[in-house]
């Protein structure tokens, strides 16, 4: 089966049109990600039209997927270079990364960073082949009610996650994603809603407009409020990209261990890369002994390849519930999951049955677009480096123009793009007030298959009967349930306690 | 009152319009017909409209814990309301409005247009005054767009100002 599939896979995947879509994927990545404000998420948004004018499923999709490996690896060359890091889930990749740099060991610490995400990556896809199917064909016996179960469970999930003081707001952020969701004319009837008489809302909110308001904006316009965000500078030369066989002895057990740790944080929705790269340091510091654990901080080549490992190898593990269920557990597979919806591509139990080709040519272009990675940017890097010394002046207008073309290619209404710096404004407020945007995009992508999937529940059992029923949609609603709540009960108890300590003294 | 509340009670001020709308207006021009089901369009935002209120009642009210995160060094890249007067907010409003500029002229202008003047303003706004290089890279930034949009992938966009097409 899994041999058939790989062989499947490589046959939709290897003809010369699409590994040219990998190459430009990886490059296009690359480029963009390692430029401060455009994290992964906004690249792929920027790049959904393109992919869906290409028309062919597997090939958009392996471009997509060499867009987001190259950003996530874009990314960590701007956290080396620059302690620059363009998103959340390489700022670990920056503790040691950076202190490398400065002692001139960029070339170095750029190899380490390269190779250590296509162990990574790589591995982690191995571990998806291998779980991907098992899962699926379990999943395959849920009914429209698990299905409405698993997704409270996973929205639950991503605000359990959301770190301590977070997870109300978290849920704050999903339900009102979950609203934005039932805007326009809904699948259950035609008749349109919540549009209060406005034209352009008949069709409910762009997916890759939401997106873009949601991340691309803010972090643009926080660029302009505050430059010491964006770090720019020389980047030095960047020489000797060799590393010694001592050192890759060194590293090889901790991207062992890492390549497993990230990939099974990846699945669980909500926690993701940036979870996984701050939890395999965390680990790999603890484990290491002596001087080498006083090293982590100043520039450990542990330090700089356990984060990079993790984030890399989550990302594949995200792909898991994305491609069997059908439900993202991260910002970035929300929208990846936008840009399968608009292929006409159901990602979920089916996809494996009905399209295996669409199925093995996404797992093919993963360990693609990870060779292509390590052997196109690693001699390539110093080159791509030079992005970084354009002036911000130039870049800023630039990163906003992308924003901007992203809503508009596609839908050629300039609607569309007062409604996207409307929703920008509104969401830099929120970033400012702490409030984690990515459950709303998440919230806003499962609204209408929550509630298709609510709907065809209540109208096989005539009501809310389905709930009782299925003893195993009970489960998961109440799992659901003690993910929302353990979180604010535990934090409740350590402020007892706190409290009662300070009282006590 | 801390910002993450004014945005709780705006969050709530929302789900009660929100559910006005789902509870007593929605159901108005529902066919009798469809009135049988055991789910009508406004069952499902119902649901979210309580869920709503409840989540937006618990961040308004929420007590604020011990030990939150004082806000540290200054030099750094995060960003911090109450550093709010620090930041150069003019540029960010004046690059706000700019867009919403290049959404109205992008029809009247036509693509090449309207581009090119956003990138030459957004750069003079953000402190760029060498027009030499500025007007140069402006245009041939928008026209590359242009052609790699309309040419290589095929998606249509007017180049030219309306009244020439």
């Amino acid at each position: 089966m899994m041999l058939e599939g790989l062989l499947l896979g490589l046959a939709a995947a290897v003809t010369p049109f699409n590994l040219m879509m990998v190459v430009l994927g990886c490059v296009i990545g690359t480029v963009i990600g390692m430029l401060p404000g455009l994290g992964p998420m906004s690249i792929i948004a920027i790049m959904i039209p393109v992919a869906i004018s290409i028309g062919d499923p597997a090939s958009a999709l392996i471009l997509l997927s060499g867009v987001y490996y190259g950003a996530i690896f874009g990314g960590s060359t701007s956290s080396i270079l620059l302690n620059a890091p363009g998103v959340a889930g390489t700022v670990a990749t920056s503790f040691d990364g950076y202190p490398m740099a400065r002692k001139g060991m960029a070339g170095k610490a750029l190899t380490i960073a390269a190779i250590a995400s296509f162990a990574g990556g790589t591995i982690g896809t191995i571990l998806l082949m291998i779980f991907a199917p098992a899962l699926s064909s379990v999943a395959l016996l849920f009914h429209s009610a698990e299905y409405f179960a698993l997704m409270v469970v996973g929205l639950s999930a991503i605000a359990a996650f959301a770190g301590t003081g977070q997870v109300g707001k978290a849920l704050m952020m999903t339900i009102l994603g979950l609203m934005m969701g039932t805007v326009g004319e809904g699948a259950l009837s035609n008749m349109p809603r919540f549009t209060f008489g406005i034209m352009e809302l008949q069709s409910g909110f762009s997916f890759i407009t939401l997106a873009m308001a949601m991340f691309a904006l803010p972090e643009a316009l926080f660029l302009v409020m505050n430059p010491a965000r964006a770090a720019t500078g020389a980047g030095g030369k960047i020489t000797n990209l060799r590393i010694s066989r001592a050192e890759a002895r060194t590293i090889a057990p901790v991207i062992g261990r890492q390549s497993l740790q990230g990939f099974f944080i990846g699945v669980l929705p909500g926690a993701g890369a940036t979870i996984a790269s701050f939890l395999g340091y965390a680990v790999e510091r603890n484990l290491a002994k002596g001087k080498e654990q006083e090293e982590f901080g100043h520039g450990s080549i542990k330090g700089l390849a356990a984060p990079e490992t993790a984030n890399n190898a989550a990302c594949s593990g995200s792909f898991v519930p994305l491609l069997t269920l059908g439900i993202p557990g991260s910002g970035t597979t929300a929208i990846l999951l936008g840009a399968l919806l608009a292929l006409s591509v159901t990602p979920g139990p089916r996809l494996m049955v009905d399209e295996p080709d669409v199925f093995w040519a996404v797992i093919v272009s993963m360990y693609i677009g990870n060779l292509v990675l390590l052997m196109l940017n690693l001699p390539l890097i110093p080159y791509i480096a030079k992005i970084l010394t354009i002036p911000r002046q130039y870049l800023i207008p630039f990163i906003l123009f992308f924003t901007l073309m992203g809503s508009y290619i596609g839908q050629n209404n300039s609607t569309e793009l007062l409604i996207l710096v409307g929703f920008g404004v509104i969401a830099t407020i929120l970033r400012f007030a702490d409030y984690p945007l990515a459950p709303l995009l998440i919230g806003f992508i499962l609204g209408t298959m929550m509630e298709d999937n609510f709907a065809r529940a209540m109208q096989l059992y005539q009501g809310f009967g389905f709930i009782l029923d299925r003893p195993m949609t009970l489960g998961l609603l109440v799992l659901a349930a003690i993910l929302v709540v353990l979180p604010s009960y535990r934090a409740r108890r350590a402020r007892l306690r706190a409290a009662g300590v300070a009282d006590g003294d | 009152m801390a910002l993450d509340r004014w945005v709780a009670l705006a969050f709530i001020t929302l789900c009660c319009v929100y559910g006005y709308a789902a509870f007593f207006t929605m159901d108005d021009s529902l066919p009798p017909i469809l009135r049988r089901n055991p789910i009508w369009p406004s069952t499902f935002p119902k649901m979210l409209t309580v869920a709503g209120i409840i989540v937006g009642m618990m961040v308004l009210f929420a007590p604020r814990s011990a030990n939150s995160p004082k806000p540290t060094a200054t030099s750094d890249g995060t960003m911090d309301i109450t550093r709010l007067r620090d930041y150069q907010i003019i540029p960010a409003l004046a690059l706000v409005v700019l867009m919403i500029g290049y959404a109205m002229t992008l029809r009247p202008l036509g693509f090449l247009g309207s581009t090119t003047l956003f990138l030459m303003l957004g750069a003079m706004i953000l402190g760029e005054r060498k027009f030499h290089i500025l007007i140069p890279v402006s245009a041939l930034a928008a026209w590359s767009i242009w052609y790699l949009v309309q040419e290589v992938l095929g998606i249509f966009l007017r180049p030219w100002p309306a009244f020439l097409a």
